[in-house]
């Protein structure tokens, strides 16, 4: 089946024209026809669209235009409801935002638009991005594919199922402190945050700017280097968008692993870790070992203050990015007397729970009396964490840990919770703090019920080269990730 | 940093976000146990230590002061709650 193919198989195929776009696109929406009622992974779609753009698609392709031109051309892919996409519905899984419409593309789309992408449907996230189990939602909880009774990660999880679903052939995330990589090892597909600056942020609806970045989800590494060279690069309309030149992610795969110095740090095997993932990444790292990589122990002191620290800087940076919903410009409005009364009553009906909480503490440590104790006392600690991270660095090339501490828990454990919630980003939240690369790659399954576990690299900032040639190396020497849910595979 | 009783009307009002009461109590509960565990930095000696904003830092970012398209007076006001006469409607701010 077509949807089940990834990028670098498809685009052999639709450049030969043994296939269409429209046959591909087809497949991708009879793939949610078929299975998303059960899964839910999209907000919204719009298969007429997808079919015109698909359409458009065959005509350059018969017109002589090749994947080197246009690397994307004709491939479907789904974008996360955090990203604009120009005339699309843009909801950021929010009542607050139900019935916006973009009215630009996001740098991110406009680049894989140029690179002939049939960008199509939304995919279901927590709300403005707030949450590690796509439960926050105000459209409804995505499942994982793999059991439908447990979440898929979040907050990137309608993009992560739609993947492991094969509703889509990659899609994109954002993660701001894990929501690429956490829901990527949920669902066992490929989750690639790149380093912070990677790609603009520019169209991209901002939780918290100095650590969201935007990434891809995909079927293997291959097609994750291909997607990022694609969207990466310095955007006038970002001025924290890094001037580095953009190297060919999809070279760097050459396998050649073989003295790479590999960190493993020993705070990330403590405590809380799940027997199961912990046996699966011992026997990921022996296999990186075998291809040649040197594993060398490493420490990052500070990684047990992580959490505490991204919800402070976290919080804070969402409470004034957040101010914007008032209700005046778009979106819901509830009225009210005056002005005042307006924004208290919209903000009070249109935000869920998560997104005020975040909210209210985000405030409070920013607010007269308290900025000094939490948020300046956060943001020294944060260096403490990237310092950990440039040390290092200083003597390895990589790091390797377990992306999430268990397989997916079930819909509703963590929910009423909130601090149980925040830990299961345990592991990937240091990454945003030190403005490191990521990627989590399948690494394993448990027993019963069958769950996929990932495996998180960690690269320096702008190494994704490096990280991706070890995550691609691991990959080719291994099955996981040809794995399928059995409800993709069932016709 | 003492665990502090944290005023949830008063931090509601600032965050201009009309809470229940339910709600209140609720948030007042969860916020009380996630600042408890942030009292965790407090162990953490920080003097002589510089905060950090951006991981990537990178100042003075310009770019050329030219005249450019921006987004039309229309589209602007194509997701806007109430409007007329090509202008957001808002209640009466003064008398």
């Amino acid at each position: 089946m077509l949807n089940q193919l990834t990028i670098s198989e498809l685009a052999v195929k639709l450049s030969k024209r043994e296939i269409s776009a429209r046959e591909v696109t087809q497949a991708c929406l009879d793939q949610i026809a078929r299975v998303d009622g059960k899964i839910h992974a999209f907000i919204s779609h719009d298969p007429r669209d997808a079919l015109a753009q698909a359409d458009a698609a065959d005509k350059e392709i018969s017109s002589g235009a090749t994947p080197v031109q246009k690397p994307l051309l004709g491939i479907p892919i789904a974008v996360k409801d955090v990203l604009a996409v120009k005339n699309q519905p843009l909801n950021c899984g929010s009542k607050i935002l139900e019935k916006f419409i973009s009215l630009y593309d996001a740098t991110a789309v406009e680049k894989l638009k140029a690179a002939g992408a049939i960008v199509f449907g939304r995919c279901n996230m927590d709300e403005f991005a707030m949450g590690s189990s796509t439960e926050n939602s105000a459209f409804g909880v995505t499942k994982n594919p793999w059991d439908i009774a447990r979440i898929p990660g979040g907050s990137s999880g309608g993009s992560a199922a739609a993947v492991a679903a094969d509703e889509a052939i990659a899609t994109l995330g954002t993660d701001t402190g894990g929501s690429i990589r956490q829901p990527a090892a949920l669902c066992g597909v490929i989750g690639l945050k790149p380093t912070y600056g990677r790609i603009s942020r520019y169209g991209l609806v901002a939780f918290a700017s100095s650590l969201d970045q935007i990434g891809s989800f995909t079927k293997n590494v291959s097609d994750a280097a291909m997607m990022i060279g694609v969207m990466s690069g310095v955007d006038p309309r970002d001025s924290t968008s890094v001037p580095q030149p953009v190297p060919d992610y999809v070279a760097a795969l050459d396998g050649k692993v073989k003295g790479l110095k590999l960190g493993l740090p020993k705070e990330y095997l403590i405590g809380g870790l799940d027997p199961e993932v912990k046996a699966a990444v011992d026997a990921a790292v022996k296999q990186l070992e075998k291809l040649g990589a040197e594993i060398v122990e490493i420490s990052l002191p500070h990684t047990d203050y992580a959490v505490a620290t991204y919800y402070i800087v976290a919080t804070a940076e969402a409470s004034a990015n957040l101010a914007r919903f008032d209700g005046i410009r778009y979106g819901l409005r509830v009225d009210g007397n005056d002005p005042a009364e307006l924004y208290s009553k919209t903000r009070g009906a249109g935000f869920g729970a998560e997104v005020k909480r975040r909210i209210i503490l985000g405030t409070y440590v920013l607010s007269s009396g308290y900025y000094d104790a939490y948020y300046l006392r956060a943001q020294k600690v944060r260096t403490l964490i990237r310092s950990d991270f440039l040390k290092a660095f200083e003597t390895v090339d990589a790091i390797v840990t377990p992306t999430t501490p268990t397989a997916a828990f079930k819909i509703g454990e963590k929910s009423g919770d909130p601090l149980q919630m925040y830990l299961s980003d345990i592991f990937t939240i240091s990454c945003n703090l030190a403005g490191n690369c990521g990627v989590s790659v399948p690494c394993g399954f448990t027993k019963s019920p069958r769950l996929p576990i990932g495996l998180q690299l960690l690269g320096k900032p702008f190494g994704e080269e490096t990280m991706l040639k070890l995550a691609h190396a691991y990959e080719q020497s291994t099955n996981w990730h040809r794995e399928k849910p059995p409800i993709s595979a069932a016709v | 940093m003492a665990a502090a009783e944290i005023d949830i009307k008063y931090v509601a009002h600032l965050a201009r976000i009309a809470l229940s009461p339910d709600e209140e109590k609720k948030l007042a509960a969860q916020l009380g146990g996630i600042l408890g565990y942030i009292e965790k930095l407090n162990e953490l000696d920080v003097t002589n230590i510089e905060p950090t904003a951006h991981a990537v830092p990178m100042v003075n970012v310009t770019r050329a002061d030219e005249i450019r398209p921006s987004l039309p007076h229309e589209d602007a006001l194509r997701n806007a709650p109430k409007q007329a006469n090509g202008l957001f409607i808002v209640p009466k701010i003064v008398e």
